[in-house]
C-alpha cells in the first residue's frame, strides 16, 4: 500500500470518527429537566398553542417548557420509534400509539386513564360547497351519480380510516347487513374523484375545486371554517366517533405526567373544544366560532358509532378492513379504476 | 466530410496528472477518500439497505409484492409517463437553451432566471399553483384534475430545468467557428446542426434526460392535489411505497424502492448507450 492510499483510508476513517463522535454527543445531551418533548398529529399545532399556555399559568405547569413537533400520526410514530425524542404523544388513531406499545416506548398499561388513554375527540362529518349546491343531507347521497368525493387515501393516511369506517359502519347503524355495507362502499369508492394524501391535502384540494363533497373530520371542518375557508359541512344522522389517542412514553419526566392529566382536565378540554374537538367530560362553550351553530356546536347525532362497540376495536378493524392482502376495503380499492 | 473529430465538450477528456505506477499524489489520495467515504455514508449504505431490505422477503415475496396488479399498474404508468415527459424534456429543454444561448430578445434574463422556479418551489407549493391553474377552477378552462394528463404535466412541470441547465453551458461554449466552417463547405444548416451541433450536445441533453427522468419516477408531492391518488388510475409508485410504510410492511416498501432503482438504472444505462452512439455518429 502507497503512502498516498494511507492517506486516503487515514481520511476516511478520521472523518468516520468524526461523524461518529456527533451522532454520539447529541445522543447523550440530557437536556432542561423540566422540558417536555411533545409529539402530535398535524392538527394539534394550533389548539395546542392555547392549551399550552394555560397548563404554563397552573401550579404545575409553571417554568415548563415545551419541545413540540407536529405532522402526520403514522410518521410520528415512526420518528418516535426511530429515536425522536418524545415525553408525551398525542396521536390520530389507536393503532399509531400500538405500534410504540410494540416497540416498548409506551407501557401497555397506557389506557388505565379516566378517559381510556383519549386525550380528543370529533365525529366525521361530511363537507360541501358553501350553500350545499347538491342537497347532500347523509351518507345516502353521496353514492348518487354525478356527486364526486374527496376523501385522504386510507391506505397511506390511517387517519382517512375514520371516513371509511363511518362510510361502512351508518348502513350497520341502519340495521342493514355487512354485504350490504360493503356494497354500499363500491358504489362510494365508485364516485371517488381523488384521494390526496392527508386530511390536510384533502382539504386544500377540496379547497381549490376538486370534488362535490369532502369527507373530513368535525374538527377539520370547524378549524377551516375559522380561518375563513368557503366550505360547508353536514354531522350526518349516523356518524363515527373520532377517538385521538395520547400517552407517556416509559422514559416520561413528571412534568410529562402532570402535563398528560391535565389535558382530559376541564380546562384542557374546553380550549379544545373551542378550536372544533368534541370536550370529554365537560360541556361545551357556547362560542365555537366556524361551527354551523356556535350556541350548539356539537350536536348529538341519532346513532354514534365508536371503534370498540360497533367494529370490535382497531385491532380487528385493522385486519378486516385494510389488511394489504385480504381487507376488504384494500380489495375494493384494487378493484376500482379497471372498469 | 472531416469535421467529426470534435470531441464532445461534456466528457472533453482533461489532461491527467502524470502518475508512477497507478499510484495518487498525496491531495488527490485525500480528495478520493474523503469523496468515496460521502459518497458511501450518503448513497450506496442507504441504497445497499434499502435492497436488503427487499430482500428479507425473499425472492418469493419480491415478486409477490411488484406483481400485485395495483402496484403493477402503479409502477407502469409513472415509468410511461417519466418517459414521456422526459422525451419531451429532451425536445423542449434544448429548444429553451437555444433560445436563451443564441438568440437576443427582451425579457432573455428574466426568462433564465425564472427557468429554475420549479425546480426550487416546494413540491407541494407547486401542486397548489398547478391545481389552480389546471384544476375544476381554471381561470384558462383547463381541468385536468384526477385524470393521467395531471401526471404528466406535474412531471413535466418540476422537471422541466433539468434539460435546459445540462445543455445551454454546453451551447455557451460552442465555437461558433465550426458552424461557419461547415457552412462554407456547403452544409445546410439542417447537416450543419445534425452533424455539428447535435453530437456536442448529445451528452449534456442525456445527462439532463437522465436528470429529468430520476425525479421523474421518484416524483410525488407536485402532483398529490392535481393527479388524486386513484389506484389503477392515477396512483404513482411513491404512493404505493408510502402505503406500505404506513402498513408497516418495509420489506414490500422497499421491495417496489428497489424496482424503481432498477428501472432507473437500466434508463440511466440506455441513455449512455445511446448518447455515445448518437456522438459518436455526428
Amino acid at each position: 500500500m502507497s503512502n498516498k492510499w494511507k492517506a486516503a483510508t487515514a481520511a476516511s476513517v478520521i472523518a468516520t470518527m468524526a461523524l461518529a463522535g456527533c451522532g454520539g454527543s447529541s445522543g447523550a445531551a440530557g437536556g432542561d429537566r423540566s422540558a417536555v418533548n411533545l409529539v402530535g398529529f398535524s392538527i394539534l399545532e394550533q389548539p395546542n398553542k392555547k392549551v399550552i399556555a394555560d397548563f404554563q399559568t397552573t401550579a404545575d405547569g409553571k417554568d415548563v417548557t415545551f419541545n413540540q413537533s407536529y405532522g402526520a400520526s403514522g410518521d410520528q410514530a415512526r420518528a418516535v420509534i426511530g429515536g425522536q425524542k418524545a415525553d408525551l404523544v398525542h396521536l390520530s388513531l389507536e393503532p399509531d400509539v400500538q405500534k410504540l406499545v410494540d416497540a416498548k416506548i409506551v407501557a401497555d398499561s397506557w389506557k388505565t386513564t379516566p378517559t381510556k388513554g383519549i386525550l380528543t375527540q370529533s365525529v366525521v362529518v361530511i363537507g360541501v360547497r358553501p350553500g350545499n349546491p347538491k342537497h347532500i343531507e347523509g351518507w345516502d347521497d353521496l353514492v348518487k351519480p354525478g356527486v364526486k368525493i374527496v376523501t385522504p387515501n386510507p391506505a397511506s393516511s390511517g387517519s382517512a380510516k375514520w371516513n371509511i369506517l363511518a362510510a361502512y359502519g351508518h348502513v350497520i347503524a341502519d340495521g342493514g347487513t355487512p354485504a350490504a355495507a360493503k356494497a354500499y362502499l363500491e358504489k362510494f369508492f365508485g364516485n371517488v374523484a381523488s384521494l390526496p394524501g392527508s386530511g390536510r391535502d384533502a382539504t386544500t384540494a377540496f379547497l381549490g375545486g376538486t370534488g362535490d363533497v369532502l369527507l373530513s373530520y368535525e374538527n377539520e371542518a370547524i378549524l377551516a371554517r375559522q380561518s375563513g375557508s368557503k366550505l360547508d359541512y353536514v354531522v350526518p344522522d349516523q356518524t363515527l366517533l373520532i377517538q385521538n389517542p395520547g400517552a407517556v412514553t416509559t422514559k416520561a419526566s413528571p412534568k410529562a405526567r402532570q402535563f398528560l392529566s391535565f389535558l382530559t382536565g376541564k380546562t384542557a378540554q374546553t380550549d379544545y373544544a373551542e378550536e372544533g374537538f368534541r370536550p370529554i367530560g365537560v360541556k361545551a362553550p357556547t362560542d365555537v366560532k366556524g361551527a354551523n351553530d356556535p350556541s350548539n356546536p356539537y350536536p348529538v347525532p341519532d346513532k354514534l358509532l365508536t371503534v370498540d362497540k360497533d367494529f370490535g376495536g382497531w385491532s380487528s378493524a385493522n385486519t378486516k378492513f385494510f389488511d394489504e392482502k385480504t381487507g376488504i376495503v384494500t380489495l375494493i380499492q384494487k378493484k376500482t379504476g379497471k372498469q | 466530410m472531416s469535421l467529426t473529430t470534435t470531441t464532445a465538450p461534456g466528457r472533453a477528456t482533461r489532461a491527467r496528472r502524470p502518475t508512477r505506477n497507478g499510484s495518487l499524489s498525496l491531495t488527490s489520495g485525500l480528495g478520493l477518500g474523503v469523496a468515496m467515504l460521502w459518497f458511501s455514508l450518503l448513497v450506496l449504505v442507504p441504497l445497499a439497505m434499502v435492497v436488503a431490505s427487499a430482500g428479507s422477503n425473499g425472492l418469493g415475496g419480491f415478486v409477490g409484492v411488484i406483481t400485485d396488479s395495483q402496484t403493477l399498474a402503479a409502477v407502469q404508468l409513472t415509468v410511461l409517463q417519466s418517459l414521456l415527459v422526459t422525451a419531451v424534456n429532451v425536445v423542449m429543454g434544448t429548444m429553451i437553451a437555444w433560445v436563451l444561448v443564441r438568440d437576443r430578445f427582451p425579457g432573455k434574463r428574466v426568462l433564465d432566471v425564472v427557468i429554475d422556479i420549479p425546480f426550487a418551489l416546494p413540491t407541494i407549493v407547486a401542486g397548489l399553483v398547478l391545481l389552480s391553474l389546471y384544476g375544476p377552477s381554471s381561470p384558462l378552462g383547463v381541468n385536468v384534475a384526477n385524470t393521467r394528463y395531471a401526471v404528466f404535466l406535474a412531471l413535466a412541470f418540476v422537471t422541466l430545468p433539468f434539460v435546459v441547465r445540462t445543455v445551454q453551458p454546453v451551447l455557451e461554449e460552442l465555437e461558433a467557428d465550426v458552424e461557419e466552417a461547415s457552412a462554407s463547405l456547403g452544409a445546410s444548416r439542417l447537416t450543419t446542426f445534425r452533424r455539428i451541433i447535435l453530437p456536442s450536445l448529445v451528452p449534456s441533453i442525456a445527462a439532463g434526460a437522465a436528470l429529468s427522468f430520476a425525479r421523474g419516477i421518484s416524483e410525488y408531492g407536485s402532483m398529490v392535489l392535481l393527479s388524486g391518488n386513484l389506484p389503477n388510475h392515477t396512483e404513482v409508485a411513491a404512493v404505493r411505497v408510502f402505503t406500505f410504510i404506513e402498513n408497516g410492511d418495509t420489506a414490500s416498501a422497499a421491495s417496489v424502492a428497489t424496482l424503481m432503482l432498477l428501472v432507473a438504472l437500466a434508463v440511466i444505462v440506455a441513455l449512455d448507450i445511446i448518447q455515445r452512439r448518437v456522438a459518436r455518429r455526428g
